[in-house]
C-alpha cells in the first residue's frame, strides 16, 4: 500500500517538473489561432470590417471581440473557412459592413492627378509608384482593391474597374441542372 | 529499367465504345482550301502565350514567325500562309468558356508564297539533341495528341535522366476521331522519320508504337514503312482496342505493367510518350524547314454530309471546313470540337482550327441526345469499376457536390483524366466530368488568391516597418537637435545670442553682395527696346494722371 503511493507519488512529481519544464521551455508567445485566422482573409486591408486591416480583425476574432462575417471582400468563401476553423456555425455576411462584389483595381487618371502623394500615403500595401510633383501610377498587380485611396484624392482621379476576365483564369462552374451545356456529351450521359 | 510486355496487359476500367471512324476514312485525305482571312491564336498550348512580333499592316510569308514564345514552357507561332496582318486584338477562340483571345488575323494573298524558316537539319542524327529541341521550339511543335504541351520540353528528359522507352502514341481510342489513323495511312514515311529523329534526341534505349487492334490499315502501313526502311530499333505493339487506351497513363500501363506515380510524369519512371502526329510535324521541321502551320482535322458526325479528314492550316475557321465537305445536313443538332468523350460543344462555328483541335464532330440529336436530368446519387459504384485511372468517381463527386477541396484532394483528385467513362455509365446521369472540372479549376483559383492575398500581406507588413522605421529615425533626429540646442549658450546670455544674430546677418549679407557681383539687377542691363518699352509706359502712366 505504502510503496503504491510512494510510486504514485514520484510518478507524478515527476510528471509535473517535466510538464513545468516543458512550459518554459517551450513557450508560445502569441496565439497561434491569430496568425491561422489572419491566413484566412483576404488581406486586402480595406477596413470595411472596422479594423484598420486584416491582422487587427483577426486578433479581434481571437479575442471575441468580433464576428467572422465582417469581411465583405472575403464574402462566403471566408466566413466558411473561419467557420471551420474556429468550429462554429457559418452565417451570412453582415450588410452593414458592405457587399461582396466582384474584383477591382484602381486605375489613375493620369491627365487629372496633380502628384500629391495623398494616394500613397493611403494605401496599405504600398502599390502605388510616385513622388511628389512626379505623376502617380498604380502598380495593378499589387493593387487589393481596397478603395482608400479614392476619399484622400483632392482631384478625385481614381477610379475603380473591374479585372479583366482572362481566358487562362476562367473556371468551370458548377453543374446546375438548369444551366446552359457548354461541354461535351460524355459529361451528360448518352442513353445507349 | 522499365521492360516492354510480349502480351500487351490490360489497364483497369475502360469501355469498349463502337468506334464511328469508318464514316470519315471512306473518303482520301484531301487538304482543306486555304481560307481569306485566319485567325491565329497566341495561346495555342499549355503554358504561356506567344508574344506577337508582327503589327497590323505587315506581309507575311507561309512559315514566318508571328509571335516568338515567352518562358520555358511556351510554344511560338508561325504564319500558315502568305498574306498580310489585318489586325492584332481579341478573337472569339474555340474554348469551353465561349470567352476570346488574343489573335492575329492574316488576310491571305492566295499564293501561299514560303518563307526560309532556317529550321531545316541535314544531318540531323550527328546533331546535338539540345540543338534539335530548339529546332522542335523553333518550330513550334507542340503535342497533336490534343493537350498541346509544348515537345521540346518533352524532348528533355532532364539532368541525368535516361529515358528507357519511348512509346508513340497511336492508339486513337475516342470514338469519332481518325485524324491520326488518315496520317499513318497517308504519310507513314513523315511519321518513322520522325521517330527516328525523336529516338536520337532522347537517347531512347527502345521504341514502340502503340496501336488499336481496329486499324489495321495503318498498322498494315507503318509495318511497310518500316521494312521498307529497314528500320530495326522501332517496333509496333497492337493493344487491345478499348476506351481510353490512347491515354498516356493507359497506354504506358498497357505496354509495360508499369504505373506512372501519383501526380507525377511518365519520365519518372524512364519513359517519354509523344503523340503520332507529332513526330510527324518533327519529320516535316526537320527535313523539310517546315513550322507546324496545319494539322489533319477529321470533320465527321451525321450532321455534315462528307465526313473525311482534311489537312487544315491553323487559323482555318470551322465554318470552312463544314462547307467544304458538303456542308450541314438537317440532322445537325450540336457542333463539337474534340471527341464525344472528352471534346466541348461550340456555340458558333466562326471560330478558327488551331493546333490542338483534332476533330470537328457535327452530331446529330440521336449521336448526342439531350440527357436526362440527374438524378441522386444511388452508390452503385458502376464509376469506380470503369475507371481507369483506378479513383474512387463516387467521393469525388460527393466532395465537389458538397464543395469541399481539401477532402477531394485526399481521393486524388488531380489524377483523373477526365476521360468521361464514369459519367458514361452512371444510371443517374450525373454530369461527374462536370464536378471534377469545377472542382480543379476552383482549386487552382483558390491557390492563386491564397498566393495573392500572402503578397499582400507582406506588402502590408513592409509598409508598417517602414513607417515604424521613419518614425524612429524622425524622433532621432529630433532628439540629437535637442541636444545640440542643449550644448549652447544659455538664453541669458544675451550679447553671445546678439554676436550670433549680427554674425548670421553678415552671413546672408554677404551671400547676397556675392551673387550680386555675380548677377546683374532686372533693372540694369536694358536694351534699347526695352528703354523705349519703359518710356512709353512711362508716358502712358503720367500721361494718364494729367489727364485724370
Amino acid at each position: 500500500m505504502l510503496t503504491a503511493m510512494i510510486a504514485i507519488g514520484l510518478l507524478a512529481a515527476l510528471f509535473g517538473l517535466l510538464l513545468g519544464y516543458s512550459s518554459i521551455r517551450f513557450r508560445v508567445d502569441a496565439n497561434p489561432i491569430v496568425d491561422q485566422i489572419d491566413a484566412l482573409l483576404p488581406q486586402t486591408q480595406c477596413g470595411q470590417c472596422t479594423f484598420p486591416g486584416c491582422r487587427p480583425y483577426a486578433e479581434a476574432i481571437a479575442a471575441g471581440e468580433a464576428d467572422i462575417n465582417q469581411c465583405p471582400p472575403g464574402g462566403e468563401t471566408t466566413i466558411q473557412a473561419l467557420a471551420d476553423l474556429l468550429g462554429i456555425d457559418p452565417k451570412p455576411l453582415n450588410a452593414e459592413h458592405g457587399e461582396h462584389t466582384e474584383k477591382k483595381v484602381a486605375v489613375i487618371d493620369e491627365q487629372t492627378c496633380i502628384g500629391c502623394t495623398l494616394c500613397i500615403q493611403a494605401c496599405p500595401v504600398d502599390a502605388i509608384l510616385g513622388a511628389a510633383k512626379q505623376m502617380h501610377t498604380i502598380i495593378a498587380a499589387e493593387c487589393t482593391g481596397c478603395e482608400l485611396c479614392l476619399p484622400p484624392c483632392p482631384v478625385d482621379c481614381i477610379a475603380m474597374v473591374p479585372v479583366k476576365k482572362d481566358i487562362r483564369q476562367w473556371k468551370w462552374p458548377y453543374p446546375e441542372s438548369d444551366q446552359p451545356e457548354i461541354a461535351g456529351i460524355a459529361s451528360r450521359v448518352a442513353s445507349s | 529499367m522499365v521492360t516492354l510486355l510480349e502480351k500487351p496487359a490490360s489497364f483497369p476500367g475502360g469501355l469498349h465504345l463502337p468506334p464511328e471512324k469508318s464514316q470519315s476514312l471512306t473518303e482520301p485525305l484531301q487538304s482543306a482550301a486555304i481560307p481569306p482571312r485566319l485567325t491565329v491564336p497566341l495561346s495555342q498550348n499549355i503554358g504561356e502565350a506567344a508574344e506577337a512580333v508582327v503589327k497590323p499592316g505587315d506581309t507575311v510569308l507561309r512559315g514566318q514567325l508571328i509571335a516568338r514564345s515567352l518562358g520555358y514552357i511556351s510554344a511560338p507561332v508561325h504564319a500558315p500562309t502568305s498574306g498580310t496582318v489585318s489586325a492584332i486584338g481579341d478573337y472569339p477562340v474555340p474554348h469551353p468558356s465561349g470567352l476570346s483571345a488574343p489573335c492575329i488575323v492574316i488576310d491571305s494573298d492566295g499564293e501561299d508564297r514560303a518563307a526560309d524558316t532556317g529550321l531545316k537539319m541535314d544531318n540531323v542524327y550527328q546533331e546535338d539533341p539540345a540543338d534539335i529541341r530548339q529546332r522542335v521550339r523553333d518550330a513550334g511543335i507542340v503535342g497533336l495528341g490534343g493537350a498541346g504541351f509544348p515537345t521540346a520540353v518533352k524532348l528533355n528528359p532532364g539532368p541525368g535522366r535516361v529515358v528507357d522507352l519511348l512509346v508513340i502514341n497511336a492508339a486513337e481510342c475516342e470514338p469519332y476521331i481518325s485524324c491520326d489513323e488518315a496520317l499513318m495511312c497517308c504519310r507513314p514515311n513523315d511519321v518513322v522519320e520522325g521517330i527516328r529523329i525523336m529516338r536520337h534526341a532522347l537517347h531512347a534505349k527502345q521504341v514502340v508504337i502503340g496501336i488499336e487492334d481496329n486499324m489495321p490499315n495503318a498498322i498494315d502501313c507503318l509495318q511497310n514503312e518500316l521494312t521498307r526502311l529497314g528500320e530495326t530499333h522501332i517496333q509496333i505493339k497492337v493493344i487491345p482496342a478499348r476506351y481510353p487506351a490512347g491515354g498516356e497513363k493507359q497506354l504506358i500501363y498497357a505496354l509495360t505493367g508499369e504505373e506512372v506515380p501519383s501526380q507525377g510524369l511518365p519520365i519518372d519512371i524512364g519513359v517519354v510518350c509523344h503523340n503520332v502526329g507529332t513526330a510527324a510535324a518533327i519529320a516535316r521541321a526537320i527535313h523539310h524547314g517546315e513550322p507546324l502551320i496545319s494539322r489533319i482535322v477529321t470533320v465527321t458526325g451525321a450532321g455534315v454530309n462528307q465526313p473525311r479528314n482534311l489537312e487544315v492550316r491553323i487559323g482555318t475557321p470551322i465554318a470552312a471546313l463544314i462547307e467544304q465537305c458538303g456542308g450541314y445536313t438537317d440532322e445537325v443538332a450540336r457542333l463539337l470540337v474534340g471527341g464525344p468523350m472528352m471534346g466541348f460543344a461550340l456555340r458558333t462555328d466562326q471560330l478558327p482550327i488551331i493546333k490542338t483541335s483534332n476533330c470537328v464532330l457535327a452530331a446529330s440529336a440521336q449521336e448526342a441526345p439531350e440527357p436526362p436530368p440527374p438524378h441522386p446519387c444511388i452508390r452503385c459504384a458502376q464509376c469506380v469499376d470503369v475507371c481507369p485511372a483506378s479513383l474512387l468517381p463516387q467521393q469525388l463527386y460527393w466532395y465537389a457536390f458538397a464543395r469541399d477541396m481539401e477532402k477531394i484532394q485526399d481521393y486524388n483528385l488531380f489524377d483523373c483524366i477526365e476521360c468521361g467513362c464514369c459519367a458514361q455509365v452512371c444510371p443517374s446521369h450525373i454530369p461527374l466530368v462536370q464536378y471534377y472540372r469545377f472542382a480543379k479549376t476552383e482549386i487552382w483559383d483558390m491557390e492563386r488568391e491564397r498566393e495573392k492575398s500572402d503578397l499582400a500581406r507582406l506588402r502590408h507588413e513592409a509598409r508598417q516597418e517602414r513607417l515604424e522605421r521613419e518614425k524612429k529615425a524622425l524622433e532621432e533626429r529630433r532628439a540629437r537637435a535637442r541636444k545640440s540646442l542643449d550644448k549652447k549658450p544659455k538664453a541669458g546670455n544675451a550679447d553671445a545670442k546678439k554676436a550670433e544674430i549680427e554674425a548670421a546677418l553678415a552671413r546672408v549679407k554677404a551671400k547676397k553682395s556675392e551673387q550680386a557681383d555675380v548677377m546683374p539687377l532686372n533693372t540694369e542691363n536694358l536694351t534699347s527696346e526695352q528703354h523705349t518699352k519703359i518710356e512709353q509706359i512711362e508716358r502712358r502712366r503720367t500721361g494718364k494722371t494729367d489727364g485724370a
